[in-house]
């Protein structure tokens, strides 16, 4: 044993050590003593209330001022999900380019979702994402079946490239 | 300075007009006890209110606050929920000792908590022996312990008693070591003339060196006697449930419960007491103004502030460290808190002799 292994397991360096140890703890506790509370009075601070960025409340489909959204109805978020909770209902219309198939009703049914987040992920244009609203109580479990894309929207077209 | 005898004296000189002195005494034993009881009470609320909300504090959360303002009376709702409630006798204790056991514990905290020096003249057993008394008999809570743990017929309470035991037995030397450091400073033992000696300075400067040791090894040692973390070994919850009182419920529950943080208090108020002044406002030599000022503050203040200064080092302690396991707790007192203190033992005598304190 050289000497500085000796040093380490003497008596006075395990008391002098041990207190230096137990004094950074204290520090530490003392540190978070005087932290802001993270506790959250919910009902009371409802208007207040802000969840972090990455909470998963309710899934959405984000839509612009012109109400356009990035869905292209491929259903691969619809073939993601674990629990059958999407369902994605397209319709073919014609164009100046052909036919094209278009998102009719996009259906997401809060009562099956489990929040996986698999569907946000299998997005290839994210179409869709988790809002931070968790406020989910209803009295009907037919009210839990949304439809995600508003009334009268349509895919963001697409700039030609020229 | 507020002198509480006038009160005490005028008491008794009244009761002395009325009728002769042995009653006199009486009920005035009998006024003095239900004092105790009720302060004992209402500092046991507090504390409880108080450790909860430090507890709370340490861990980042809010702690009680829907039962009154910021939860200042959820104590007091407890407080009644537990005397509402059933004392149950399982069927196979020791039916004797299982119900002789809360009030042994309870009443050596009692004894303890009378012999503090509340304030100027407030002094309840006082005489020439009084730390050597409160030794005595913050002693008897042990036999409580481990009748409790005994008379519940249960293994959990007994390997908890024993614990406690162990743990007590071993944390006495230490605790009347540091006392005993701190007895060849004062050359005292009674606590009326200990808290009078610090009115041009308390021990704890005073003694300088081995008296902070000594302070420090007595807070150490005494958290240990109360069985509060890190050394709550004797309840470990993962373990034993709740350790000696694990049979008790109701109000002899509740009397466990209390000279827990009773005597979280007591040990707290005697570090106070022999280390920082007792209910001596905070004197420096020389500056006769600030003394003046400081005077102008009730004993009674200073003996509660610096008590609950102490208290909070203890919960800040508590809620910092993590559990000690048995070997652990038998090896920090008796290969460190015991020899370190026997050397500061003969540290103060050298001190003492040649004259190099304050």
């Amino acid at each position: 044993m050289n000497k500085q292994d000796n040093n380490k397991s003497s008596y006075f360096y395990g008391l002098v050590h041990g207190i230096y140890t137990l004094l950074v703890g204290m520090e530490t506790s003392i540190k978070v003593f005087f932290r802001k509370k993270t506790t959250e009075q919910y009902p009371e601070n409802r208007k207040e209330l802000k969840m972090f960025d990455r909470y998963r409340g309710t899934l959405t489909m984000p839509h612009n001022e012109n109400n356009e959204h990035h869905c292209v109805a491929c259903s691969l978020c619809q073939m993601a999900c674990p629990n059958g909770t999407i369902h994605i209902i397209s319709k073919t219309i014609d164009t100046d380019d052909g036919k094209k198939r278009i998102l009719d009703r996009y259906e997401y049914d809060l009562g099956s979702c489990i929040f996986c987040q698999l569907c946000v992920n299998a997005c290839p244009h994210d179409a869709i994402k988790f809002d931070t609203n968790f406020e989910h109580a209803v009295f009907d479990r037919s009210k839990l079946v949304m439809k995600l894309n508003h009334e009268g929207s349509k895919v963001v077209e697409k700039k030609k490239e020229s | 300075m507020f002198d509480f005898s006038i009160i005490t004296n005028w008491l008794h000189q009244s009761l002395l007009s009325v009728m002769p002195e042995v009653w006199a005494v009486v009920l005035e034993c009998v006024i003095v006890g239900v004092c105790i009881i009720l302060m004992y009470a209402t500092l046991a609320i507090i504390l409880i209110y108080g450790e909860r909300k430090i507890c709370a504090f340490f861990q980042c959360r809010l702690g009680p606050n829907r039962v009154g303002k910021w939860g200042c009376i959820q104590v007091v709702a407890d407080v009644f929920k537990m005397l509402t409630k059933e004392i149950i006798t399982p069927n196979q204790v020791d039916k004797f000792l299982y119900k002789l056991a809360p009030y042994m514990v309870i009443l050596a905290s009692f004894l303890t908590f009378a012999c503090l020096p509340f304030n100027k003249g407030a002094e309840i057993l006082d005489f020439n022996v009084g730390i050597f008394f409160l030794l005595a008999v913050s002693g008897i809570g042990v036999i409580g312990i481990l009748l409790a743990g005994w008379g519940s017929n249960n293994k959990f309470s007994l390997i908890g008693a024993m614990r406690s035991g162990a743990q007590i037995i071993s944390y006495e030397l230490s605790v009347g070591l540091s006392m005993l450091t701190m007895v060849v400073l004062m050359g005292t033992m009674q606590f009326s003339q200990i808290v009078e000696e610090q009115a041009d300075g308390w021990f704890l400067f005073k003694g300088h060196i081995p008296a902070l040791i000594a302070f420090i090894i007595y807070l150490i040692a005494g958290n240990a006697e109360c069985n509060r973390g890190p050394f709550d070994l004797p309840e470990a919850e993962s373990e034993l449930t709740a350790g000696y009182h694990t049979e008790y419920s109701g109000m002899n529950f509740g009397f466990f419960y209390l000279a827990e943080y009773l005597n979280l208090f007591i040990v707290s108020s005697v570090a106070a007491t022999v280390f920082l002044g007792g209910w001596m406002p905070l004197h420096i030599v020389g500056l006769d103004g600030f003394n003046a000022v400081m005077d102008y503050i009730p004993g009674f203040i200073w003996f509660f502030g610096k008590a609950f200064f102490v208290v909070f080092l203890l919960m800040w302690i508590k809620w910092t460290f993590p559990r000690l396991r048995i070997d652990q707790i038998l090896t920090l007192e008796w290969k460190y808190l015991l020899p370190i203190s026997l050397v500061n033992l003969v540290l103060m005598v050298l001190i003492v002799v040649t004259g190099f304190h304050f």
